[in-house]
């Protein structure tokens, strides 16, 4: 039982204004309401997140960002269905970037896992207030009152009250008979949302063209900006001049932003913006500038010599990060020993809605309308920037069209605010799709070396695996080389196999670009090289990759980390209530296996891979049928996923986020690939940034496993096995070996 | 200069250079963002609209071009949401983050109104300009499906 707190008594609603009602505390978070409605005595507004009105309408405020998950839906509904609310009488707003809310950084695949909790505690605690209402408005006990959809009913006599005259009543008393509630949650049995396909809250608007995102905000008397940004990061402008510019019709104004020094983190790039009365006049001022750059340090980077050198650094020994057993005299003493390398270039996360933001300086008050997925990160950074208090900034939400990563960096936010200063008016900065895909904090690069030892009856014995990577960090600190445990943890020091002799290091590399999140982070490479060399593992041992990955999986146990000397955050989660359990892995695999047709004979030049990986404490296994062509094109007729991420708020969403997850697997298997000459991105656009069209889709099914686990991750967790079930399919199909991604058809061709 | 255009059965007075892109035009002028821009080059299809009933790259069609002809926006598309198309990408909960479907629905409308019931390959071949980042394919292909069944 979670005990809540009134805090009424304690002089906490001070400063509400209107507040006169029931308010009850607890640890989700303060009680200071966005709502418009709060000023109204008559609206019980229990916790941060709800609001119910007399005439009913329960108003619920999304605190994590839409970007396609359909969490603005999902978090709702558990508190909707806590609440028994009557889901076509929910409302759902959007909240403005505020700590109140707890945490709102909208990555790590975490919203629910973090929020299913106190969205239920949200719920039913303010459920429990209306009951005690009803009591107190009909004189009975409390115990005999029972919310039930919408209304509270008074169980012996069957007298009913509407949940918008019961919450009427909620909000003008004084002070609930005690200060302190044993919460009472439903049982699953009784849940009329969680479990179910609820369509998403904006689906109708999206179909009619009505949704808002980010680049949809209009304010009077905005200017629209369009910046040219140094083509090397962390170059800077010698000189410009920006006469042609200004004779565009519609272009007012061109200024500079300054460049932040590198590594620049959050803070702008830097540049010339030119102001316009609409987009098109900006772009097109912008195309008349003449600038002169001093290009840097980084006007020598060449994404070719780095990654020879990323694969030289994964040759010699590295930074011990997990160690059992000794690999050395293991591999020494081996039977056979397999060893590969594998590479993953950068990508650019081109989400369909480019970086925008609008922004509104005045009175010394900045006001915000981004599509984030980090509404406070986006707060702090304007604050910082602009040399404003935080409580002067205002951060509002809009959807985002598109995020995987890219939207929890708010530079582009940070710079609206900037130009709103300058240019004295309500500025909307839009990239174009070169500046995303040019400006980017790109997935990194990564190159990995594999060794194993394997026994006489090709049992491994042995795994030896270095990777090499910049990281992260090196985006936001100087002089950063090494991975941190967090990037560690994504398949490579929570490798699941069971194998005596382990040793895993990571060597150093600088960045020489922006690295950021890309959905499931280095995940993408890491699970790439395990689970295409456990395929490998497995064709060197004569064994069906399947039976093989069982083996390998062994036992069900859970990943004992002390005993490893491994650091491993577990992606911020316990690992008592997440443990990292090989029966898991075990059972999509056993799952996806049986629903894939596995092992059924298919034509020349056709075949199936399997992978099985678990990221965000989420477990996936991937099993893709392709068929290559005889000129190595690649097409996947079926993908089969199955995966366990404990409980499912919405199956549909779930399916839903498996089904994209599998389309951007294979843009990053087959498609797509940032490559650098003297520090500039040699790709533009859709015309050579390559992404997945409708052609490659696969039939794509998905198996989800039933489970009243805690809930884990959906987002990201589908990617990380694609391009190695992908890759390893291949191999099944035409005996040849992708170690380097993305896929090259010419190294395909039918011979 | 004031280009003339009917715009979703509107006629229309456009102050604005000729050769600006429609895109821009519709958004930032007329002020209807349902049409999306993605990638300025005709490469992504989220700024389709309809011109005398034909899909077209809104993002690389000058106002001079659309000049005199009828144009159709997401907007436009049915007085109330219920056009075939939009109801079956409700039905199949296609949208993720939703931003590209409104250039997906209106190429899936053209493509109906040229072929009432096309096949597998008329889909792939009419839908494969529209990029879907979120990756909505499959439902996108069976929507248009069932549009199709439901007009039989």
């Amino acid at each position: 039982m979670t005990t809540i707190v009134n805090m009424s008594r304690r002089g906490v609603v001070k400063g509400i204004a209107g507040m006169t009602g029931l308010v009850l505390g607890f640890h989700v978070g303060s009680r200071i309401l966005p709502f418009a409605a709060a000023a109204t005595p008559t609206t019980f507004v229990p916790n941060v997140y709800l609001a119910i009105d007399e005439t009913g309408l329960v108003t619920i405020v999304a605190h994590r960002s839409e970007m396609g998950t359909g969490i603005r839906t999902g978090l709702p509904m558990v508190l909707a269905d806590e609440l028994e609310a009557d889901w076509t009488r929910v409302k759902v707003i959007q909240a403005q970037g505020d700590a109140k809310y707890g945490d709102q950084n909208t990555d790590g695949s975490r919203s629910v896992r973090q929020f299913y909790q106190p969205m239920r505690v949200a719920g039913a605690s303010a459920r429990q207030m209306l009951e005690a209402a009803a009591a107190h408005m009909w004189g009975v006990t409390v115990n005999d009152c029972r919310a039930r959809n919408h209304m509270v009913v008074h169980v012996p006599t069957g007298r009913q009250v509407a949940f918008g005259d019961v919450a009427k009543v909620a909000a003008t008393l004084e002070v609930p008979p005690d200060d302190r509630l044993e919460l009472r949650f439903k049982p699953a049995s009784e849940r009329r949302y969680v479990g179910k396909p609820i369509p998403i809250v904006d689906l109708n608007d999206i179909v009619r063209g009505k949704a808002i995102y980010g680049i949809d905000v209009v304010l009077p008397g905005l200017k629209y900006a369009s910046i040219e940004r140094c083509p090397v990061y962390g170059g800077t402008i010698s000189t410009f001049d920006a006469t042609e510019s200004l004779k565009v019709p519609g272009v007012e104004k061109v200024v500079a932003i300054p460049a932040a020094a590198i590594p620049s983190g959050f803070n702008p790039l830097g540049g010339i913006a030119v102001i316009a009365s609409n987009t098109w006049a900006a772009q097109q001022g912008r195309e008349r500038l003449k600038i002169t750059w001093d290009f840097g340090a980084n006007a020598s980077h060449d994404s070719d010599a780095y990654r020879a050198q990323l694969e030289a650094t994964a040759k010699q020994s590295g930074r011990v990060v997990r160690n059992q057993g000794s690999v050395d005299s293991a591999l020494a003493s081996a039977a056979r020993r397999v060893s590969a390398d594998y590479f993953v270039p950068y990508y650019a996360h081109a989400p369909m809605e480019v970086p925008t933001a609008t922004a509104n300086v005045a009175a010394n008050k900045c006001e915000i309308w981004a599509p984030t997925q980090f509404p406070q990160g986006a707060r702090a950074t304007v604050a910082a920037v602009l040399g404003l208090p935080l409580d002067d900034v205002t951060v509002n939400v809009t959807l985002l069209g598109g995020g995987f990563g890219r939207k929890s960096k708010p530079d582009y936010v940070a710079e609206a605010a900037v130009l709103s200063r300058l240019v004295g008016a309500p500025v909307k900065v839009t990239w174009t799709r070169e500046d995303e895909i040019r400006h980017d904090y790109y997935h990194a690069i990564c190159a990995q070396h594999l060794e194993a030892g394997l026994a006489a009856d090709g049992r491994a014995t042995s795994w030896l695996h270095r990777t090499v990577f910049p990281a992260i960090e090196s985006t936001f600190q100087p002089n950063i080389t090494y991975g941190s445990s967090g990037e560690l943890q994504q398949g490579v020091t929570d490798m699941p196999y069971a194998i005596e002799n382990v040793r895993c290091e990571n060597g150093p590399a600088a960045g020489q670009v922006r690295i950021g999140w890309y959905r499931s982070v280095y995940n993408i490479p890491h699970a790439f090289a395990v689970c295409s060399f456990a395929d490998e593992l497995a064709h060197a041992a004569g064994k069906d990759p399947v039976e093989y990955l069982r083996e390998l999986l062994g036992q069900p146990r859970k990943l004992d980390f002390a005993a490893m000397h491994v650091d491993y955050p577990n992606y911020g989660a316990s690992l008592d209530a997440y443990p990292v359990d090989t029966g898991r892995l075990r059972g999509v695999l056993d799952l996806v296996a049986r629903n894939s047709e596995w092992g059924r004979p298919l034509p020349p030049r056709q075949g199936r891979g399997v992978a099985v990986h678990r990221s965000f404490l989420t477990y996936v296994a991937a099993i893709v049928h392709v068929a290559v062509g005889d000129d190595g094109q690649v097409a996947i007729p079926r993908i089969d996923v199955a995966l366990d991420c404990g409980l499912v708020v919405n199956p549909d969403r779930v399916r839903a986020q498996f089904e994209g997850a599998a389309i951007m697997g294979i843009s990053n298997a087959l498609y797509s690939n940032i490559s650098i000459k003297q520090g500039r991105i040699e790709q533009s656009n859709f015309s050579d940034y390559q992404v997945a069209r409708t052609d490659i889709t696969p039939q794509t099914h998905i198996h989800i496993v039933e489970s009243s686990a805690p809930p884990g991750g959906v987002g990201e967790p589908g990617v990380p096995p694609i391009a190695p079930a992908i890759c390893n399919a291949i191999f099944a199909a035409t005996g040849r070996r992708i170690r380097a991604l993305p896929v090259d058809p010419a190294a395909l061709k039918a011979t | 200069m004031m280009v003339t255009l009917r715009l979703n059965g509107t006629r229309r007075s456009v102050d604005a250079d000729p050769q600006t892109p429609l895109l821009w035009a519709i958004r930032d002028i007329v002020g209807l963002t349902g049409t999306k821009f993605g990638c300025g080059i005709g490469a992504c299809g989220a700024c389709t609209v309809h011109m005398d009933g034909q899909a077209v790259r809104s993002c690389t069609t000058t106002l001079a071009d659309a000049e005199g002809h009828d144009v159709v926006t997401i907007e436009g598309l049915s007085p109330d949401g219920a056009h075939p198309v939009q109801r079956a990408w409700e039905a199949h909960n296609v949208p993720q983050c939703g931003y590209c479907q409104p250039g997906q629905i209106m190429q899936a409308a053209a493509l109906l109104k040229q072929t009432p019931h096309p096949t597998d390959q008329d889909i792939v071949a009419a839908m494969a300009g529209n990029i879907c980042r979120c990756g909505t394919y499959l439902r996108i292909q069976a929507a248009i499906k069932s549009a199709a069944e439901a007009e039989k």
